[in-house]
């Protein structure tokens, strides 16, 4: 048996087999061909390899997303047939051109000039040249890539990382659980695993040499430990953690129809956070009364153009309509940070949590703005929206933001299109202007939601993806208890819904302090949905409220953990 | 043989237009090219089509070489009227 340890970023246990997920990103390099005919032939079965593919994954997408989202294996396969493309590559070849390269060359030009026509959807395209190019280099190249989504059998994954393209394709039935070498507490990975409620540990050393893949293994995603070849005291331990996980769980299921309301009658929300619309299904089975942050960053990262209005529209209206008349909170566009998103072209910088990201690019960057505003206002029509903007640092910036709101909102109407004209609107509270501004900003828009990720990262000056601060990044820093309590007092005093979306809503040693402020609604993974509305309903609003009031007068962190821990 | 016309939907030759027109293209056994902002290109090939950046407004010269040109050229102009998006 050996054991490795990470860090356990989402709960539970898992037993199973490790799947190795490694993707290839090879070298296309010209080499000198001794043999043309072989390489016309190398190609020419890539060809016949590659549409094949393309023709599984069609039928599989069909069966699973709808004819609608299977159609881009049909362009990619018009692409493949595409006689100036494949003649292309045949010349090159004769020319003197090693396969692969002769593909290269021939995708990079095609690229290069649908690069130069200033369309949207023209520059769609690039991301599936790239991609059919890739397939055809891979397959000339024998290289085999194995998907999430063709998985069979019931496994682990172990992964460098994995990005929301990786994941949104994966059979979710027989994935039992994450590792990675990379990632944090709000790294994708925990998101999803979270999501699903499946466990994940991130943050495992030289993770292809652990791993060889098939062994058997048991994730812990409580304490981050990962056993190889488990010995049977290890096996028959963790069989009763997992069984006990599992029945605390299944106790939990009856929560799932109830209201959220104290024993003395006090009422309170439990929504959920989600990434994209294939996580609704996570958000109804666990009974959320809504969604609470709806991030759609993730409809903008991992593709080289902008999502369309229609496109985002298509998203929007799907989310809203399978939550019926529930809130939806769709937040705008919150790149930057620790997110990427090709299609911006964002250049590096020294500082980016500080930098050029969310609210400011949109901002500055109207275009993108007012078309994910116009998607949303269109899409509001089909159920209850929300919209609310991240990172208002001043109330100029707020008001900015909702100019550009009733911009949207006229050109609209003189367009006579259909849409949410009252929709409510809102700002994350997550930076510390904003936070003691709040008395102001509440008096400009319909609610708060608190982001406590990036508000401890602010407040108290500690990059959360930096490893080396971890130990400083602390929820019980009196400070934020503080803060926190003054940002819901001048939400409630404006009379606006105060809700908290960041980890600290579903961390259960903060609930009742919570209650006691007086917040109105928490936000929380799907999988944690459950558990926080059990704790609610199990406290009183006399015990919470005289946990809120000595928690106020703590000196140390230690004694705010103290306090909320165990009462004293 | 040749004609010349006008993409006069929204899109322009863009989309499932595009794929249609070089589907259709593609049924006949002559070399058909088309001619727009100042490039000729292969009317078969989807991604030359796509290159064009064909918008509306954009006038195009069809020109088509072979045994079935001239039905080439009507069926493809009849395509392209029919376009309205």
């Amino acid at each position: 048996m050996l054991k490795l340890n990470g860090i356990g970023v989402s709960e539970g246990i898992a037993f199973s087999k490790v799947f190795i997920y490694k993707k290839e990103n090879p070298e296309i390099v010209k080499k000198a061909v001794k043999d043309t005919e072989a390489e016309l032939t190398k190609f020419k079965s890539a060809l016949d390899e590659s549409e094949e593919q393309l023709d599984l994954l069609y039928k599989k997408a069909c069966e699973e997303l709808g004819e609608e989202d299977a159609g881009i294996f049909t362009a990619h396969k018009m692409f493949l047939e595409d006689p100036e493309f494949v003649l292309g590559i045949r010349e090159n070849i004769n020319s003197g051109d090693n396969a692969e390269f002769a593909v290269k060359k021939v995708a990079d030009s095609f690229i290069e000039s649908f690069s130069l026509i200033d369309d949207e959807y023209i520059r769609e395209r690039i991301a599936d040249i790239k991609d059919v190019s890739e397939r055809l280099i891979k397959n000339i190249m024998g290289i085999k890539e194995k998907s999430l989504s063709d998985i069979e059998e019931e496994c682990i994954i172990a992964a460098y990382d994995l990005t929301p393209s990786d994941t949104a394709a994966m059979n979710k039935e027989k994935i039992k659980g994450f590792i990675t070498q990379i990632g944090g507490k709000t790294s994708h990975t925990s998101i999803i695993a979270k999501t699903i409620g499946i466990p994940a540990v991130v943050g495992v050393d030289d993770i292809f040499k652990r791993f060889k893949g098939g062994e058997n293994i048991i994730l812990d995603g409580f304490s981050g430990s990962v056993f190889i070849s488990p010995d049977e005291d290890t096996a028959v331990k963790y069989m009763e953690i997992s069984v006990n996980y599992n029945n605390e769980k299944n106790k939990l299921k009856k929560y799932t129809e109830r209201e959220t309301v104290t024993s003395d009658g006090k009422k309170y929300k439990v929504f959920a956070n989600i990434a994209n619309h294939h996580d609704v299904s996570y958000v109804t089975e666990n009974g959320a009364e809504g969604i609470g942050l709806f991030r759609t960053e993730f409809i903008f990262m991992d593709r080289s153009s902008l999502p369309t209005e229609d496109e985002q529209f298509e998203i929007y209206k799907s989310v809203l309509e399978s939550m019926a008349e529930k809130p939806v909170i769709i937040r705008t566009l919150d790149i930057g940070g620790d997110k990427e998103a090709q299609a911006l072209n964002l250049s590096k910088e020294a500082n980016p949590f500080m930098g050029y990201r969310a609210i400011r690019i949109c901002l500055d960057r109207k275009d993108i703005f007012k078309t994910q505003l116009r998607a949303i206002l269109r899409a509001g029509v089909y159920g209850n929206a929300e919209i609310m903007f991240p990172m208002i640092s001043s109330v100029e910036e707020l008001l900015k933001a909702k100019d550009v709101l009733n911009e949207v909102k006229n050109e609209l109407k003189s367009e006579n299109a259909e849409f949410s004209e009252n929709i409510k609107t809102g700002i994350m509270i997550e930076v510390p202007s904003a936070a003691l501004i709040s008395d102001i900003l509440a008096k400009n828009c319909d609610f708060f939601s608190i982001g406590t990720n990036d508000l401890i990262q602010y407040f108290t000056a500690v990059d959360r993806t930096n490893e080396k601060v971890q130990d400083l990044y602390n929820p019980y820093n009196p400070a934020i208890i503080r803060i926190l309590n003054y940002i819901i007092f001048n939400g409630l005093k404006a009379g606006i819904t105060v809700g908290m979306c960041g980890e600290l809503a579903s961390d259960e040693n903060f609930t009742d302090m919570l209650c006691g402020f007086g917040l109105n609604e928490f936000s929380v993974n799907p999988s944690s949905v459950l558990k926080t509305r059990r704790n609610i309903c199990l406290s009183n609003s006399k015990d919470n409220e005289k946990k809120a009031s000595d928690v106020l007068k703590a000196q140390s962190s230690d004694e705010v953990k103290n306090i909320l821990k165990n009462g004293m | 043989m040749e004609k010349t016309l006008v993409i006069k939907n929204k899109t322009g030759l863009h989309a499932r237009p595009a794929a249609l027109f070089s589907q259709k293209a593609s049924s006949f056994a002559s070399d058909i090219k088309i001619e727009a902002n100042g490039k000729s290109i292969n009317a078969k090939s989807i991604l030359s089509v796509l290159s064009l950046g064909i918008t509306q407004g954009t006038e195009i010269k069809l020109t088509a070489e072979g045994p079935d040109g001239s039905q080439a050229l009507d069926a493809l102009a009849e395509l392209i009227s029919t376009f309205k998006d």
